[in-house]
């Protein structure tokens, strides 16, 4: 038997699951397949040791943003419009792609232990989350190294959340 | 999500059940994520997305009213601003122990180690009580605009 790594396996099925997801008409069934590419990136997350992040991916884009994106298709219709193929756009997610991928060229490979980012600033994350006795360095990194930062995402969240409110909120007077 | 489909969606006794006896484990969950964030994976972010499929979850099958009647909707709005204001306010509360803005080793002036542990725990209480309601409230405003 040939000896194919989980990796190569779930990418095979996130590819074949987007391309379900584009060809589909009906959008119900298309934000299904959504939920499934969600998960299959949450297996991802898992091999590459990102927990944090696929247990995200799993509620956020599984579950959360599923029931959103139905809801949404509640109120407005579950099928596409028939529209004739459009070579425009198809060119520019082509060529944003294409850029993507020239990108990653100069990244470090995969586990690579030489990478820039394990020897020179990791290793002050690890040493400065030992310091303060927090053994998830994940927990330090956000909340002490990069407070700022994390205060910032945190306020997006809100802003996002207003965005939301100011284009959907009905008073209880709307609606009667 | 029109009337008659949440009609037929509580009248499922499979999904009640499942849902009902799911739910207490959702939240259990939260919490662990929440406070073992220091030890384990997961934080905040994490906590409060897991609070809020929870939430979702429940709105989904009972119907976004029994889901208002647990947690109304006032309490989402206002704790989305809670929320960060909790991080905010912990900023200002390392400046009144005389520190620099969010530095948390203030919060306890004998003891940095200790300090910086509760500046984290309050700080990520602020990222869940503002990701938690964020997600439900739109959830809640989604669910609640087609009737």
């Amino acid at each position: 038997m040939m000896d194919v790594p989980i990796e190569a396996l779930l990418f095979f099925l996130l590819l074949v699951t987007a391309l379900t997801v584009a060809r589909l008409r009906d959008l119900y069934a298309a934000s299904m397949m959504t939920a499934i590419f969600s998960l299959l990136s949450a297996g991802l997350f898992v091999l590459m040791d990102a927990v944090d992040v696929a247990f995200t991916e799993a509620a956020v884009g599984a579950g959360v943003a599923t029931v959103l994106s139905l809801g949404a298709l509640s109120l407005t219709g579950s099928r596409e419009a028939k529209k004739r193929a459009q070579v425009f756009p198809f060119v520019v997610v082509a060529l944003t792609g294409a850029a993507l991928i020239y990108g990653t060229l100069d990244m470090p490979h995969y586990g690579d232990a030489n990478a820039v980012i394990h020897s020179h600033l990791a290793p002050d994350f690890i040493e400065g989350s030992a310091e303060l006795e927090i053994p998830n360095v994940v927990t330090t990194v956000l909340a002490s190294y990069r407070g700022y930062d994390t205060f910032g995402e945190s306020f997006v969240v809100f802003t996002a959340v207003l965005g939301v409110i100011l284009m959907l909120y009905r008073s209880k007077k709307d609606a009667s | 999500m029109n009337a008659p489909k949440h009609m037929r969606m509580r009248e499922k006794l499979i999904l009640r059940v499942a849902a009902k006896s799911l739910l207490p484990f959702f939240f259990l969950f939260a919490l662990y994520v929440q406070f073992h964030g220091d030890f384990g994976p997961g934080g905040g972010f994490q906590a409060g997305v897991i609070f809020a499929a929870g939430i979702v979850l429940y709105g989904l099958i009972y119907g976004i009213e029994a889901a208002q009647a647990v947690i109304p909707r006032i309490w989402v709005e206002i704790g989305v601003a809670v929320g960060v204001l909790i991080w905010g306010g912990t900023g200002i509360a390392t400046m009144q122990s005389g520190g620099r803005y969010l530095e948390y080793g203030k919060l306890d002036p004998e003891h940095v180690v200790h300090g910086q542990h509760l500046g984290i725990m309050f700080v990520e209480l602020g990222v869940l009580c503002t990701v938690a309601s964020g997600m439900t409230l739109i959830f809640y405003l989604f669910a609640g605009r087609g009737r």
